[in-house]
């Protein structure tokens, strides 16, 4: 057939192999990858640079990582991690429960709340961070106490207010009221995101109004919802450290406090670094994980998790430095991409698996 | 008024093997003058339609000709300009009140807030050209969603009969997968057991098959001609003649936001008195 297809032509192109004998010697030569200098070029230069970073950072004393190895851990440092964790915790749980509730009010029919909604972001939108914390901490100064009761009625509890609104409460305040103005405006566009018809099924069926959002469109919400979120809680996470102003003994007030007294202040801030650099760590594999459950409905198949791709990295090299076939247990998309790699000897564990004979027909496939 | 419809068949739930949910008894759909416009445009026109308990009517028409609109306006998914339907004589989406005083105090049809029409929906089951199944939700968990959180029944309870229906549309098998893994038939059969678990009284169909590849449209259509022979009263907009011919009790031909023609689904289809409806089959044959 290819002689047949081929015959017209004058002769084959020099180096091209075209005459129907070649196919069979062709398929038994073996495959070598194609090569890439440049990329060997760059990958060469970056490593350089690497070994530059990481002998200035264990030869440069001025490091000093045994200030830092001891100061790490120091208990006080420790405290000054947990309230930084707490501080995040309470804003983002504020912020983002606040932030719903005034996206929802921005998708009401109501001209007021969605007014309301829309001038509060604009409001907290548009003051600093740092003059709200410091205008939260002096709420004292314009409401002295602070009373539950019937609006224009009576009161039933009074407090005074620096008992409520203390450094903490002014910082989780300052923090989890202007982190809603912008969570607002990502649930919003979450919603807007999740299909109409989603909204008319729910409706047909009768289904209360409330549930129709917490059961059918907020979840689906959601995977347009945690990525940028997870980012505003990282940016959270750092921005405790703006309530240093109300001296309140977070991560960032603490080791000031430290080099201030030691003056170790390199080493210090590279405490605070390391422990920040851990906590939005944690924060990502975190998000890793709620995409993936989020993703559950627009998805066909979830991706492995990193810990199962790990595992079966390990048992394909494994199976190659052994020169044992490939594990069987492993999900077929997984393994085909292991099989397409140059390093697995396919040829020589089990010559006639399919992908050998799938490589074979690509070949002649190419030659017709 | 769902309550007395349902008692009797939250029943038999506790036996062994939930036997197929009964049919409940078919509504009596009553639709007068309704009309709609969308701005400058006019999509319907004063429609009268009745569609009696158990009957089953398909509503044929060109693109355009406010098919789909009239279903919505049926089960109020929107909200009619003039005229209204009546399921077995209780207005959807209005209540019949006095209102006024003295000399001008008259009669009003009052519209109803969501809740209460959410409330009447649950009477009316509606299957979407686009399934619009819940798409994080299992097959199962989008059949038991309603008769849970709409009408308040036992999880157990539905679960049990939402089994049993997913296994009368032939899907018991894909009780736990999710809508994207399930092909257009599966997903639109997923859709009607959905419709059905509600024990609706009137089914509404929107071009159920449009979105389907052809060889899907048959285990779709033969799901929705089982549910003609059990008694519920359905109103399907298609565009399958065929389907028509074999199942529909009444035929009606829609163009141009007004009923043009309707009657038996022989008459209509073999011999078709007006001219637009003549002109319109010969188009799709």
């Amino acid at each position: 057939m290819s002689a047949a297809t081929t015959a017209p032509a004058p002769a084959p192109a020099p180096g091209e192999p075209g005459a129907g004998a070649d196919r069979h010697a062709l398929a038994d030569l073996p495959v070598v990858p194609a090569r890439h200098p440049g990329r060997w070029v760059a990958t060469a230069a970056v490593a350089v640079l690497l070994a530059m970073v990481a002998s200035s950072l264990l030869t440069n004393p001025q490091w000093e990582w045994d200030v830092v190895s001891e100061y790490l851990t120091w208990p006080s440092v420790l405290e000054g991690v947990w309230a930084t964790v707490r501080l995040t915790a309470v804003a983002a749980v504020i912020g983002f429960g606040l932030g719903t509730v005034l996206a929802l009010m921005r998708l009401s029919r109501s001209p007021l709340l969605q007014s309301v909604s829309w001038a509060y972001s604009w409001v907290f939108r548009s003051v600093p961070l740092i003059l709200q914390l410091l205008l939260w901490y002096n709420l004292a100064y314009l409401y002295p106490q602070l009373s539950l009761g019937i609006p224009f009625g009576p009161e039933w509890l009074t407090v005074d207010t620096l008992d409520v609104v203390d450094k903490f409460g002014a910082a989780v305040l300052g923090l989890g009221l202007s982190q809603a103005a912008y969570s607002a405006e990502i649930v919003r566009a979450g919603i807007l995101g999740v299909d109409q018809g989603q909204h008319e099924a729910a409706a047909a069926l009768g289904i209360p109004r409330g549930r129709q959002q917490w059961r059918i469109v907020l979840p689906q919400a959601m995977r347009t919802v945690v990525p940028t979120s997870v980012n505003e809680i990282i940016g959270l996470l750092k921005g405790t450290s703006v309530v240093y102003v109300l001296a309140y003994g977070e991560l960032f007030y603490t080791v000031g406090v430290i080099y201030g007294r030691n003056q170790r202040v390199v080493p210090l801030l590279l405490v605070a670094a390391i422990w920040y650099l851990l906590l939005t760590t944690v924060l990502t594999v975190a998000q890793y994980y709620l995409e993936r459950y989020y993703a559950r409905g627009a998805l066909r198949t979830l991706p492995p998790t990193p810990l199962q791709r790990v595992r079966w990295t390990v048992a394909v090299a494994a199976a190659r430095v052994a020169g044992r076939p490939l594990p069987a247990d492993l999900p077929p998309t997984f393994l085909a991409g292991a099989r397409r790699g140059h390093l697995t000897r396919t040829d020589r564990t089990d010559r006639t698996a399919p992908s050998t004979a799938a490589r074979t027909t690509e070949r002649t496939g190419g030659n017709r | 008024m769902t309550s007395v419809l349902h008692a009797p068949a939250a029943a038999p739930a506790a036996a062994p093997t939930p036997a197929t949910p009964a049919a409940p008894a078919g509504g009596h759909l009553r639709v007068r003058g309704l009309s709609k416009s969308y701005g400058t445009l006019e999509v319907l026109r004063g429609v009268d339609l009745e569609v009696r308990p158990g009957e089953v009517t398909v509503i044929l028409g060109p693109s355009g000709s406010g098919k789909s609109t009239l279903l919505r306006l049926v089960n109020h998914l929107e909200r009619p300009d003039h005229g209204f339907a009546a399921l077995d004589g209780e207005v959807i989406g209005y209540a019949r009140r006095r209102a006024g005083w003295g000399a001008r105090r008259r009669e009003v049809l009052r519209e109803l807030t969501e809740r209460d029409v959410l409330r009447q929906r649950t009477r009316i089951g509606f299957v979407f050209q686009n399934f619009h199944l819940f798409p994080h939700l299992t097959a199962l968990e989008n059949v038991v969603e309603a008769p849970v959180s709409a009408q308040g029944r036992p999880r157990a309870e539905v679960e049990a009969e939402a089994r049993a229906l997913l296994a009368r549309v032939g899907l018991a098998d894909k009780a736990d997968a999710r809508p994207r893994q399930l092909s257009g038939g599966q997903q639109q059969r997923v859709a009607i057991a959905r419709a059905l678990a509600v024990k609706p009284a009137l089914l509404l169909f929107d071009e159920p098959t449009s979105a389907l590849d052809p060889e899907l449209v048959g285990e779709v259509l033969g799901v929705i001609r089982d549910l003609a022979h059990d008694g519920t009263t359905l109103v399907v907009v298609t565009h399958e003649i065929g389907f028509a011919r074999d199942v529909a009790d009444t035929v009606v031909f829609m163009d141009d936001g007004r009923v043009v023609e309707k009657g038996p689904a022989a008459q209509v289809l073999g011999s078709p008195a007006h001219p637009r409806t003549r002109a319109f089959l010969d188009k799709v044959r």
